[in-house]
């Protein structure tokens, strides 16, 4: 299937000038932070957060105001991880690419267009292997895309490996850097079909051969052993690296290439049991490709976001002359607190402002303190003191209560256009919560009464 | 998690205290267990840095690795971790009983005892399991010997963490948050409970109170928890800030120390002490843990599971004399299979025997629709079924419930009181709020014409009825043998050779 | 596939579809492959694929075994395989050429449902071709054995013909657990095997978690289609490529959400398929509003084959009270209008009787409220089917009333999102569907975190519960009928 063309993520609308004013007046006089690949996909952790939203698109610097507000977020990396990563990267990049290449030619039966053309001896690779890291970033986008545009006209010649490349997306209207670790020029599979695993592509092992792409590489300091890797590291490697598919798709798009030309199978280079030694998979990034795709094409609808906002309200954490900032503690807090947000327990391990958000949950005692199975398993009512009222329970404080007392017999006479109120809204949360109540109460009395029997007869 | 348990985290929070989700204990206590806090090095795939470990709470064993990068001390250390963790094994491996020949096996003895290992979390057996990974195929012999307990060990850890604690039911292995968090609902999230501080904190605040004796709530002892350097995470991870602040320090200041004995000496005094100042906090809230638990009573199916897990410690010891091979990397199709079957049935019969031995967890399922309780309201104990030769007692229950009933006619269900007799729901009528269920006896009465005294309900009863509890168990489907594996799943696997790679593997 | 259905007559595509069995039936007796695959798509002709597979196959003289997944589905293809080849192709041609022998094998306490039981030769019946037994061996070596996956595992290999059978026909095989499959394999080991299954339904479960084998090829709660193509990736794979249930109004949907990579048509044109319903009875069945909403969703249902009922956004219970109700009174209304249903094969029309519709759920608790909601409308209301997406599997309706997975959510679960369970409910009718929702379902699919854990070597399943789901939203949202704002 032909990779759709990605859209032009976010450029309309911050563009909006009055989005973007907005914006730039929420975030006050301090530079926006920039978006990275680790930030775009932590877009697609939480979408549904208005506060994280509006932050993002502000370009409001997230761990300072958390930080500010007294809710600084406790997640760091250790030295030994990251001086272990910052090895093991530079173990695989040491021989000029030869173990990488080895990997994807041997591991992944992918074939590397010069490696073909040269089959018996290995093509010497000090030529083909070339380094972007050096110099200011849109220099180095630019060498990426003038690479990426050589190696299309002229197939064949060139390097098999670039080491740092620099891509560019449009992020809420301004241009965020990614870099992926590696790419690799103009690989197919061996196979024909076999890089494709999604059930049903038989017609495409039908095919000649697979055409030629660019391969995308990430390198993760996290063990694959025996064939396996920790899902949840592996699931976060995914999404980074289709931030930079995606961005790859949209330097092919500028130069009028097909976005089809970069695979959407990334190669995961990792750890091998419990060695040193490199060892890769493939990694299909499709699912977190659209998942992606669609946040960023979201972002210009945080109009709608801001519409209900007060005018007034800055997330401002500009300092004077002095360095005191302009904004206390509690005006931050009250403009935090004016944007609704959305709280999971997983927040914690994913956001910065997370503290902040579970402080205000359990504060007003929200069902959300206790994750998103157990309110979904509560009828979806948001309010614990609710709960506790339409389970049964009485002086809960809840408005819930008169919820309960009125007698709606929510079987034999409902009026889908009429009777339905926020009344018939508890009445079902009730029904459900004091069946559990009671359950709750019998089953204990039951337990007394036999823990009373297994005494009495010992 | 369903309602019930959703409800009692609500009261909990309102409570700021824990409620129970259990009124018996659903897991054995060994008068014994092995306690073991393993923690890895950050970054590492399977680096052990240090261990507490034992059975005595006043006098742990502290294991520490000076340099975790370092194959030869990765080595030392777990073949200090196999002298204490198979010599423990063995411990357990005196007196037998004799198990009575039975169609399928013959005569056979049984430990009377098997060994119980207890971590702080589900991230200690991930420990165990990569651990025992990296141990089962390293050989005494080779390029780079290691201690001959070295593979033993590895051998049962990975039976301990892959093998025994995915099996429901079986103790032989426990991650203790696990088992504090299905019994006591917090007011605080499942991701929360993970932290074994926070989860004791909400059970029994009054461990955490501060000097000058203040009372917490339950609420306030966990916000306490939440400071890594007074309540370090119970690993296998440590904290980035102890990573950076503490360890990284001392580990420098050894390799500095290097050459220089008494230096070295000092050095690693330093690393140890601060590692068992890491490990200490946790140390002594894994035993006032399984004090919590030793002080609920114990379930009835208790000492029937600790019977399985026995057999299944008796053959698996056997099996390591006879000098088994290592577990395979990853499991071929039958073994998969039938180690699925196995997990299945596990689960099953735990659901079953918890739901028996627990009106508490038995509600639950009132909650989803798979059971439903109330009193009976009219018996028709004369009834029969007169279609075949002999008549044959069919007697009628009527009982009315306020659950409401979604369980379809023509189910098979069962209360705790008899376990063995499983009526069909044959109508189930709306009477106002309430249901009436009418069920019909077809078991469990005896072989005569007129049922056994006390086999039917009688009027005003107070039963509870559930599909769980009617749940049959078909044993499963004979597989083939390894040599007979079809095409279907590959052909029969080569067999298994142990090759030079699995103990030679590459370090760095 | 670029013809389109209304460039193809009805018998170009019958014709295009009998391509399909006779390249199926090469591949299987070419002795080139161990096993054929053919993916069907919602009511593509499977059961008449099987039928016609099964007497080609027992044509060559050796023995045939058919697995089924359910007892069910073992008596349905029973009776089929009776009725199309139990008498002799050519009863002229007298005793030597008799129909095909069929053996039904069955647990102990099994008693032949009445569509079996008019093959067994008893009084009344239809003709002797079946015989019921426990044992294999108590069969008397019929030609063709059919019996459920339980069963087959458990017949001891002394029962089995010399070498084993020759040739399987596995039906259902997507919804086979590929430990099952390890169970059954043994007894066709040395012959062939035909694995027919729709690709889009709802995947085999297991009660425990299975991550343990993530990613290993013979992952035993995968499918069982799925293993034995990991292990056989040359296998002939072939497609049903007309669906004859689906109207031309529904298959592209469908296949656009749930079978984008595997495309297939209607095999019934747009002016094929028609329903009418009468304007009797209205407004009796409430007040006069609700009445008319109900009416206007029918109404747009008969006319387009889709009708979206959108109650106002509201996060409920899972048992929401009104979404329940709406899906009771829809049905009651469509029996009380009378409405009637067109097809070449009964163009004089056809009664949609009750036992002609279906109400599908996600949930157990939900199909006994609709149940219990529907009671209350009238006993001539006891033949609508309404069940959970799982049973509802593999059956046919006129009209289905799908109450969406999602209405009432305020996030999705992966149960929720699971693809196959949507295309179930979106997939059991011949002429018209209708979705009962909540508003906001858009919202909650836009707010859903994309976290979930990768497996190494675990191929990404295609397309996944989200996407189908935003595609299905879109499509309904121009069939929609918003309810009235209650607040």
């Amino acid at each position: 299937m032909a990779a759709t063309p990605p859209p032009n993520p976010a450029q309309n609308a911050a563009r909006d000038p009055d989005v973007a004013d907005r914006l730039a007046e929420l975030r006050g006089p301090i530079p926006a932070r920039h978006h990275d690949a680790r930030t775009i996909a932590a877009l697609t952790a939480n979408p549904g957060c208005a506060r994280r939203s509006v932050l993002d698109a502000a370009g409001v610097d997230k761990r300072a105001l958390a930080e500010r507000i007294g809710f600084g977020p406790r997640f760091g990396q250790s030295p030994f991880a990251i001086s272990r990563g910052n090895a093991f990267e530079k173990l695989v990049k040491s021989d000029g690419g030869v173990t990488l290449l080895r990997l994807l030619c041997d591991e992944l039966g992918l074939e590397v267009q010069e490696a073909a053309q040269n089959p018996d001896a290995k093509p010497a690779l000090g030529d083909q292997w070339v380094d972007l890291g050096a110099g200011e970033r849109e220099d180095r986008y630019r060498r990426t895309r003038d690479l990426v545009a050589a190696s299309a006209r002229e197939p064949g010649t060139g390097p098999v490996l670039a080491d740092h490349p620099m891509l560019r997306l449009e992020v809420g209207g301004r241009a965020a850097y990614v870099e992926p670790d590696l790419v690799a020029f103009r690989a197919r599979p061996r196979v024909p079909g076999t890089e494709v695993h999604a059930y049903g592509v038989t017609e495409s092992a039908a095919e000649p051969a697979a055409p030629w792409r660019w391969y995308l590489a990430e390198i993760k300091s996290f063990a694959m052993i025996d064939g396996r890797a920790d899902p949840v590291k592996v699931a976060e490697a995914a999404t980074q690296s289709a931030v930079y598919v995606l961005a790859f798709q949209a330097l092919l798009s500028g130069l009028g290439l097909p976005p089809g030309l970069v695979a959407t199978d990334v190669v995961l280079v990792c750890p091998k049991d419990f060695s040193n030694a490199p060892t890769a998979a493939l990694v299909d990034v499709r699912r977190q490709l659209a998942a992606v795709r669609r946040q960023l094409d979201r972002l210009p609808r945080i109009g709608t976001l801001l519409d209900g906002l007060d005018s007034g309200l800055s997330f401002d954490l500009s300092t004077d002359e002095d360095g005191e900032p302009l904004q206390g503690a509690a005006q931050l807090g009250k403009a935090v607190a004016a944007i609704e947000a959305r709280y999971a327990p997983e927040c914690i391990s994913r956001c910065d402002m997370a503290f902040y958000c579970r402080d205000e949950a359990r504060a007003t005692g929200s069902t959300e303190v206790l994750g998103r199975s157990i309110r979904d398993a509560l009828g979806g009512v948001a309010a614990m003191r609710d709960v506790l009222a339409l389970s049964g329970r009485e002086d809960c404080g809840s408005d819930a209560e008169r919820g309960v007392r009125v007698e709606v017999d929510v079987d034999t006479d409902i009026d889908i256009d009429g009777a339905v109120n926020r009344d018939l809204d508890f009445a079902e949360a009730a029904r459900l919560l004091s069946v559990a109540r009671r359950a709750r109460l019998e089953a204990l009395a039951e337990a007394e009464l036999r823990h009373r029997e297994r005494e009495a007869a010992a | 998690m369903n309602t019930l348990a959703a409800l009692a985290r609500v009261e909990a929070f309102a409570a700021e205290q824990a409620v129970a989700l259990a009124t018996v204990r659903h897991v054995h206590l060994a008068p014994h267990p092995l306690v073991l806090v393993p923690i890895l090095l950050a970054g590492e795939a399977a680096a052990p840095l240090a261990a507490l470990v034992g059975t005595d709470r006043a006098d742990p064993q502290l294991l520490v690795v000076r340099q975790p990068r370092d194959r030869d001390q990765r080595f030392a250390f777990l073949a200090d971790l196999a002298r204490i963790v198979v010599g423990y094994i063995e411990g357990r491996r005196g007196e037998t009983e004799l198990v009575e020949a039975t169609r399928n096996h013959e005569e056979w003895e049984r430990h009377l005892d098997a060994p119980q290992l207890i971590v702080p979390n589900c991230g200690g057996i991930d420990a165990l399991r990569l651990l025992g990974r990296s141990a089962r195929f390293r050989s005494s012999q080779g390029p780079y010997p290691v201690d001959p307990l070295v593979p033993i060990l590895g051998r049962y850890l990975t039976w301990f963490a892959e093998d025994r604690a995915p099996t429901a039911g079986s103790s032989v292995c426990l991650a203790l948050t696990d088992v504090l968090g299905s019994h006591w609902a917090t007011g605080q999230s499942a991701l929360e409970d993970q932290h074994l501080a926070a989860l004791l904190a909400w059970i029994v605040p009054q461990h955490f109170a501060p000097p000058d004796g203040r009372h917490l709530t339950g609420a306030q002892a966990a916000a306490l928890t939440e400071d890594p350097a007074r309540w370090p995470s119970a690993g296998p991870a440590t904290d980035p800030e102890f990573d950076t602040e503490i360890l990284s320090p001392l580990v420098t200041a050894l390799q500095r120390a290097a050459g220089d004995p008494a230096a070295e000496r000092r050095a690693e005094d330093g690393l140890r002490a601060a590692l068992r100042d890491r490990l200490a906090p946790t140390w002594n809230l894994m035993w006032q843990g399984i004090d919590l638990l030793a002080g609920l009573p114990e379930a009835g199916h208790d000492s029937h599971r600790w019977m399985v897990d026995r057999g299944r410690f008796t053959d698996f010891a056997r099996a390591i004399d006879e000098g088994a091979a290592p577990q395979p990397r990853r499991e071929g199709a039958v073994a998969a299979a039938k180690r699925l079957a196995d997990l299945e049935s596990a689960q099953e019969s735990y659901d079953k025997q918890r739901a028996l031995d627990d009106p508490l967890i038995l509600a639950g399922y009132r909650v989803t629709g798979e059971a439903f309780a109330g009193s009976v309201v009219a018996v028709d104990a004369e009834r029969q079924d007169t279609t075949g030769r002999t008549p044959k007692p069919r007697p009628h229950v009527w009982l009315r419930t306020a659950d409401p009933v979604v369980l379809r006619k023509g189910t098979k269900v069962a209360c705790a009181q008899r376990p063995n007799q499983r009526p069909v729901i044959v109508d189930v009528k709306r009477d106002g709020e309430e249901y009436i269920v009418e069920l019909e006896l077809v078991d469990g009465m005896g072989r005569r014409a007129i049922p056994e005294e006390g086999s039917v309900p009688g009027a005003g009863e107070y039963r509870c009825y559930s599909t769980v509890l009617a749940a049959e168990r078909f044993p499963p489907p004979p597989l083939p043998e390894l040599a007979a594996t079809p095409w279907t799943h590959g052909g029969p696997p080569a067999a298994y050779t142990p090759t030079g790679a699995d103990h030679d593997e590459e370090w760095h | 596939m670029s013809a389109s259905v209304s460039q193809r007559s009805a018998a170009e595509r019958s014709a295009a579809a009998r391509t399909v069995i006779e390249r199926v039936t090469a591949d299987l007796l070419s002795g080139l492959h161990r096993g054929v695959i053919v993916d069907s798509p919602p009511g593509a002709g499977k059961s008449t694929l099987v039928v016609e597979l099964a007497k080609r196959l027992a044509d060559t003289g050796e023995p045939v075994m058919i697995v089924a997944q359910t007892n069910e589905q073992v008596d349905d293809l029973v009776d089929r395989l009776a009725i199309a080849h139990g008498q002799a192709d050519d009863p002229a041609a007298g005793e030597d050429r008799k129909g095909l022998t069929i053996g039904r094998l069955s647990a102990s306490g099994y008693v032949p449902t009445e569509r079996v039981v008019r093959h067994l030769g008893g009084p009344d019946s239809l003709d002797d071709c079946v015989t019921v037994a426990g044992k294999v061996a108590d069969l008397g070596r019929p030609a063709v054995t059919v019996a459920t996956a339980a069963k087959w595992a458990r017949t001891g290999d002394a029962d089995w013909p010399e070498g084993g059978w020759r040739w399987a026909i596995l039906d259902e095989a997507y919804q086979m657990r590929s430990d099952g499959l390890l169970a059954i394999a043994p007894r066709f080991a040395a012959g062939t095997a035909l694995f027919v299954g729709d690709p889009g339904q709802l995947d085999p479960f297991a009660t425990i978690d299975g991550d343990r084998w993530a990613g290993s090829a013979w992952d035993p709660t995968d499918s069982a289609v799925a293993v034995v193509r990991a292990h056989n990736p040359d296998l002939p794979v072939h497609r049903l490529p007309y669906s004859w249930r689906l109207p031309a109004s529904a298959a592209p949907l469908v296949c656009k959400a749930f079978y984008p990579f595997t495309p297939f048509e209607a095999g019934s044109g747009p002016q094929d398929r028609a329903m009418k319903v009468s304007d009797t009875g209205s407004a009796s069945a409430g007040p006069a509003s609700i009445a008319g909403y109900i009416d206007q969703v029918i109404d747009l249902a008969s006319e387009t084959g889709w009708a979206l009922f959108e109650l106002p956004a509201r996060h409920t219970v899972r048992t929401d009270t009104e979404a329940l109700e709406a899906c009771a009174r829809l049905a009651a209304r469509l029996v009380r209008r009378e409405a009637v249903v067109f097809d070449p094969a009964y163009a004089e029309g056809r009664m949609v009787s009750a036992d002609r519709i279906a109400i599908g759920a996600a949930h157990r608790d939900q199909a006994a409220g609709i149940r219990a909601a529907l009671d209350r409308h009238g006993a001539d209301l006891s033949g609508v089917t309404v069940d959970t997406a799982n049973r509802l599997q593999g059956r046919e309706y006129d009209v289905c009333i799908v109450l969406h997975p999602l209405s009432g959510r305020r996030d999705a679960t992966a149960f929720h999102l699971e693809t196959g369970r949507l295309c179930v409910l979106l997939s059991r009718h011949r002429h018209a569907c209708i979705v009962v929702a909540r508003a906001g379902i858009p919202d909650l699919l836009d707010a859903h975190p994309h976290t979930d854990p990768v497996h190494i070597g675990v191929p990404v399943k295609f397309p996944d519960g989200w996407e189908a789901h935003q595609a299905v939203l879109a499509h309904l949202a121009e069939h929609r009928i918003p309810a009235p704002a209650i607040r």
